[in-house]
């Protein structure tokens, strides 16, 4: 059992002060394995605090990052899993799933983490899950009125993953659960 | 005399040492044999060891110990004699036979006690007695020791009430008379020790003198363990006879020790209930004394009792323990002009927690102690000194830990008053202890006024200060702070529209006049804080006029216009190209046609004049196509200007990849999922072909330089793109025209000269699997994928 949280679009300082405080409480060192970050930090600060829930952190680069030195995409292997990770502003048009589901393809990933329209979702189709796991700051975005800060927290354990959201709802963390199961090792192409 | 090596008064208190236990010896046999006289005599000899002038304090009292030791051990003897039927009184006199007058009055003080036990006299009168006869010893060193030992053994036999000794003659005033008589005395003895000796030893002296001060201090302990000292006892008769004796002994060393242990040793509620006795013999005190500890100390301990129930509040109210003290600390303040200026801070320091803990609603107390300080500093000016400053923001920061709350310290006048005189880098320390109380307490700026009174606080991170010159401060300081106030102006807010406009307003006039260097971190914020006002005026619907409106969205544009072009200005093309768009988008919500316009040319200027990397390039191109996709309220004219613009752009990146790429995005901006105006599948054709294009081109030149066919990957993204619009029912994207890319992917990944491209084999695979998804999948995607051959 492997739980790796994915977060992204905190926009601080430009669009928030900080992440929530009962955001703040949940998240501790220690109990997370890695973490996928789709972007827009936007500082170190925020980049350091990451740091201290957990060394292992992948991160991708938003438009507004001011550390330049992360990339487009990457990708990693956790357990079964094949992730796939990128901020999403390079996809046009934004948050489009069939475009997404594009990228998923090219990276050729089980699972595609994605973020920019600070807007929670998370799809299954053909080829695997596609998540943006929303803004975790709630912060501004042109694209989704009325931000929700939320985050995902995915347990993966052998072929299965269940996906956790976790969403701040006026001022109430709720909770929902996805299941998905990866039907088999690496399909021949035929 | 004292002045002596180490070594010498080793050897001297060894012998000490040697004749009182060979005295003792004698002294032992003596009592086991009960020889009276024998015992008297040895003893008499043993406590003239005592009579030495060598010693220093600390070895005398190395001495003394084993004296006291054995004089225990010869109490317990008389107190045998006189139950074998020996009697006190004569006991009383024989011992005043004794030769010397030291061993004497130990002899006399050893058996006055067992007197006092036995009943036979009122305690009172043996009391007076022995306290009276110690006059006799007025060498300073042998007289305090001598006093000290009366205080020891008579303790536990004052006639306090409840105690065994208490009598229709014997009362606790005469317990107090003597505790205070034997103190008065003690002290003098003290004061005095300093003179003896040549004055070139004074400074050593002095630290001999002070090792001796518990054994003054002792008798005020004492005093406050007596039962009998009540309210009333304490305040007329203890204290001021204390105080009395503090004041007129005029020594600097005294004056400081006893005024702390007054207060350390007896009831807080005493203190409360004699404020105006304490506080009044403040300023007798010699003018080099600490007072300021002292005063810090009472209040301290004054906080802390208010602080341990609410119960007693009411009689801090009574006796206006406030006003008692703040006058208390002017006067002395005024009094000694030459007080360093960290020991007015502190004192204010003091006062300022004391009235926080004990007034919390009381903000004019508070407000009225950082006036008192500011006036003090007003004649000192400018603090350089770093313990001042230090005790400063301790007192500036004592309103915000206590509140919690930024809001109550806005409203003390006198708190921004008092920062004026930090200097640059306090001042800075200071507003950004503010900022986090702010943060920490998630506390909300919430009207304008408000927020022109934290930002007069905190201009010292707002504006470059006068001296910039020395202003050479670390870079990565500076984007800490910079970022810190970033997050400050998201807690400026209102809900009601217009508070908040004023808000932004009063946001925007400071940090435009605040330089140049803070805009990249300033400006953003207020973007997006309006953007959020903005936001809000949609969605109440207009239910007021535009014009007679404060903040229309077309104002709020205006102003976002200004301050993104005073940031371009910086410059910062990236960030406010960014800004730009995000603005557009907004205008675009806002159904503002010509705002949205605006928007957009400014970006494009920028993109055409300013960003000139590559990579930036690239992301800049990204976001204005992915922003340029989702603008509706483009009439055809300028959506044709800008996406005419948007794909020469596209086609004029540096690298063929990235021109590819940008060109088959570019497709987007001719079909909309929702909207039925915008499909021109001719056009996406006409995109996906010239995206083919300079993929062959690509492939080409990575032949020509490399000798070996470069990737596939641009063919196999465009197929994929074939395959989206071919779903999405462009009927310009046949099965012939996916079939032809098919087969020239398959082609190419299988000729000699292509170079493995693990990754595009895989996304090939991938898409051919997705393929056969589709036929599979049933319904009307699957007729359509019928035909394509896969």
């Amino acid at each position: 059992m492997v739980l790796v949280l994915a977060i992204g679009d905190l926009h601080i300082p430009h669009r928030a002060p900080d992440l929530p405080a009962k955001f703040k409480s949940m998240l501790v060192p220690g109990k997370i394995q890695h973490i996928i970050c789709t972007g827009n930090l936007c500082i170190k600060e925020v980049h350091d605090y990451l740091k201290t829930l957990c060394p292992d952190l992948h991160i991708t680069r938003g438009e507004y990052d001011e550390d330049a030195r992360y990339p487009e995409t990457k990708t990693l292997t956790i357990g079964q899993f094949k992730l796939g990770l990128c901020h999403g502003h390079q996809v046009v048009p934004w948050g489009d799933l069939d475009s997404l589901a594009m990228l998923q393809r090219q990276l050729d990933v089980d699972i595609l983490v994605t973020g920019h329209t600070h807007q929670f979702t998370a799809y299954k189709h053909e080829g695997g899950v596609v998540i943006n796991p929303g803004s975790a700051t709630g912060a501004y975005s042109s694209i989704t009125y009325d931000v929700n800060p939320s985050f995902v927290l995915m347990d993966i354990d052998g072929l299965r993953v269940v996906v956790y959201v976790y969403e701040l709802i006026d001022g109430e963390v709720k909770v929902d659960k996805i299941d998905f199961k990866k039907t088999t090792a690496p399909q021949s192409p035929h | 005399m004292i002045a002596a090596g180490v070594e010498d008064e080793e050897k001297w208190l060894s012998a000490g040492i040697t004749g009182l236990q060979q005295n003792a010896f004698h002294m032992h046999r003596a009592l086991d044999s009960n020889n009276l006289k024998d015992a008297l005599k040895y003893s008499a000899q043993m406590l003239s060891e005592l009579r030495t002038s060598r010693l220093s304090p600390h070895k005398y009292y190395a001495l003394y110990m084993r004296a006291f030791d054995e004089l225990r051990k010869l109490e317990l003897f008389f107190h045998e004699e006189t139950r074998r039927g020996c009697s006190i009184i004569e006991l009383y006199e024989l011992v005043q036979h004794a030769g010397n007058i030291l061993p004497r009055l130990y002899l006399l003080c050893t058996v006055g006690c067992v007197y006092i036990k036995s009943k036979e006299a009122p305690a009172k009168d043996i009391l007076k007695d022995l306290v009276e006869m110690c006059r006799g010893i007025q060498h300073p060193l042998r007289g305090l020791f001598l006093r000290s030992y009366l205080s020891q053994v008579s303790r536990d036999k004052l006639p306090d009430i409840g105690s065994e000794y208490e009598g229709d003659a014997d009362t606790v005033t005469d317990a107090v008379e003597f505790v205070l008589q034997n103190f008065t005395e003690m002290n003098k003895l003290w004061v005095r020790m300093q003179y003896q000796g040549p004055a070139r030893d004074k400074d050593r002296r002095e630290k001999e003198r002070s090792e001796l001060r518990d054994l003054v201090g002792k008798n005020l302990h004492v005093l406050s363990q007596i039962e009998g000292v009540d309210l009333d006892m304490y305040k007329d008769t203890v204290l001021p006879r204390v105080l009395e004796q503090v004041v007129n002994c005029k020594d600097e060393l005294a004056q400081y020790y006893l005024m702390d242990c007054i207060i350390q040793v007896f009831p807080d509620e005493y203190h409360l209930q004699t404020l105006d006795i304490l506080l009044g013999a403040c300023p007798q005190l010699q003018a080099s004394v600490d007072i300021k500890s002292v005063l810090s100390s009472l209040m301290e301990r004054l906080s802390n009792y208010a602080a341990s129930s609410p119960e007693v509040l009411p009689d801090f109210l009574q006796v206006d323990a406030f006003s008692k003290l703040n006058s208390a600390i002017g006067k002395i303040i005024e009094a000694q002009a030459d007080m360093p200026v960290v020991a007015v801070v502190t004192l204010y320091s003091s006062l300022l927690t004391f009235t926080l803990h004990v007034h919390p609603d009381r903000l004019d107390y508070a407000d009225q102690v950082l006036g008192s300080c500011v006036n003090k500093l007003s004649i000192i000016g400018k603090l350089d000194d770093s313990k001042a400053t230090k005790q400063i923001v301790a007192l500036l920061s004592a309103p915000l830990n206590k509140y919690n709350n930024v809001i109550t310290a806005l409203k003390l006048s006198n708190y921004p008053r008092v920062m004026e005189y930090l200097d640059n880098e306090t001042n800075k320390v200071m507003a950004k202890i503010i900022i986090q109380s702010i943060m920490k307490n998630e506390t909300y700026i919430s009207t304008g006024d408000k927020v022109e009174a934290l930002f007069e606080l905190i201009k010292g991170l707002i504006k470059d200060t006068d001296a910039t010159a020395d202003d050479e401060d670390d870079e990565e300081d500076f984007k800490e702070e910079q970022n810190a106030v970033a997050r400050l102006i998201q807690m400026l807010h209102n809900n009601d529209p217009e508070e908040m406009f004023k808000i932004i307003n009063i946001v925007r006039k400071h940090i435009l006049a605040g330089g140049v260097k803070r805009l990249s971190f300033t400006v953003p914020p207020l973007v997006f804080s309006s953007l959020k006002l903005i936001r809000t005026l949609q969605n109440q619907d207009m239910d007021k006029p535009e014009d007679e409106a404060e903040g229309t969205p077309k104002k709020i544009f205006q102003l976002l216009n200004q301050l993104i072009e005073a940031l371009s200005n910086v410059p910062a093309p990236e960030l406010s190209l960014r800004l730009y768009l995000q603005c557009a988008e907004a205008a675009n919500d806002s159904d503002l046609e010509p705002v949205a316009c605006e928007f957009f040319t400014q970006a494009y200027i920028l993109y055409e004049e300013e960003i000139s990397g590559s990579r930036e390039q690239v992301t800049a191109l990204h976001l204005i196509i992915g922003t340029l996709q989702r603008m509706h309220a483009f009439g055809v004219e300028n959506r044709d200007t800008l996406t005419h613009k948007a794909t020469g752009y596209s086609a004029k990146l540096l690298k063929k990849p990235d021109q590819c790429r940008a060109v088959y995005a570019c497709s987007h901006l001719f079909w909309t999922d929702d909207q039925e105006g915008a499909r021109e599948g001719e056009r996406v054709l006409l995109c996906l072909k010239r995206a083919l294009k300079i993929a062959n081109a690509a492939q080409q030149m990575a032949n020509a330089t490399r000798g070996s066919g470069g990737s596939v990957m641009l063919f196999i993204e465009i197929l994929n793109k074939y395959l989206y619009y071919f779903e999405k029912g462009n009927n310009q994207i046949t099965v012939n025209t996916i079939q032809d890319l098919m087969e020239l992917i398959t082609t190419e990944m299988q000729s000699d000269n292509a170079a493995t491209d693990p990754a595009a084999e895989a996304f090939f695979a991938s898409t051919l699997r997705y393929i056969q998804f589709q036929k599979q999948k049933g319904g009307a995607v699957s007729e359509k994928y019928e035909p394509v051959k896969a």
